[in-house]
């Protein structure tokens, strides 16, 4: 399990790289990068600051990750998110899982994202032609993460 | 009782304080009951705490999703819902 939360870009390729390494188990890896976008909500955006809670972060982080090896069989899941500024075009986000089958790591990637979105303390402020702004959290984000309750 | 107080987001950015160690009295007993204490230090307080607007509470780095006990010695953040990813 690896969860870095880091200023600098990453680069896909070299992350799975080293994922996979010495693991000839691993038939299946899925990522997801999260990226900014140049619009949100009709309003077109400069650029974006992320802010976390330095140390609670890492600990939601790692406590998602245990909580999707322990529904899914799954062999690794890295997370990286980037904090400071960054503009449009730019990753944000990355999140991958190796596993045996594509099934199992499709699921823990997408619940590891959905839980992030939810429960990892960042917030985003936007930087707009007519100033800056909090971003407000989506209940559709909510509403995500409600699916993967156990019934 | 000691706490280490954090604000993080937008609620930094209004109370214009990140973090901040306080000693409250024995009538603050839980993370409800420091919040009301601290709605009653002024207008922006009071304003930005206030129950109607949706924050966060976590202690000692965990998030507190219902009304729990404090320590001395507990962190207690207090933030806007998280908008990562």
């Amino acid at each position: 399990m690896t969860v870095r939360i880091q200023t600098a870009d990453f680069d896909l390729s070299t992350e799975i790289a080293a994922l996979r390494s010495g693991n000839l188990e691993v038939g299946a890896i899925v990522s997801f990068i999260g990226t900014v976008r140049d619009m949100n909500e009709g309003s077109q955006v400069n650029s974006m600051e992320l802010e976390h809670y330095a140390g609670m972060t890492e600990k939601a982080l790692a406590d998602i990750i245990v909580e999707a090896k322990a529904r899914w069989s799954i062999h690794e899941a890295l997370v990286i998110h980037r904090i400071g500024k960054m503009l449009p075009g730019e990753q944000i986000v990355l999140v991958a899982v190796t596993g045996q089958h594509r099934g199992e790591a499709f699921s823990a990637c997408e619940f590891i994202m959905d839980y992030l979105k939810t429960a990892a303390p960042f917030w985003k402020k936007e930087a707009t032609p007519t100033g800056e702004h909090w971003v407000d959290a989506r209940s559709t984000d909510d509403e995500a993460m409600a699916r993967w309750r156990k019934k | 009782m000691k706490l280490q107080l954090r604000f993080f987001a937008s609620l930094r950015e209004g109370l214009g304080l990140s973090e901040e160690l306080v000693s409250v009295p024995a009538s603050v007993v839980t993370t409800t009951d420091l919040r009301a204490w601290l709605m009653q230090r002024g207008e922006v307080w009071a304003q930005l705490l206030n129950s109607e607007r949706a924050l966060r509470c976590a202690v000692n780095q965990h998030i507190a999703a219902e009304n729990i006990a404090l320590s001395d010695g507990d962190e207690v953040a207090f933030f806007p819902p998280v908008t990562g990813g």
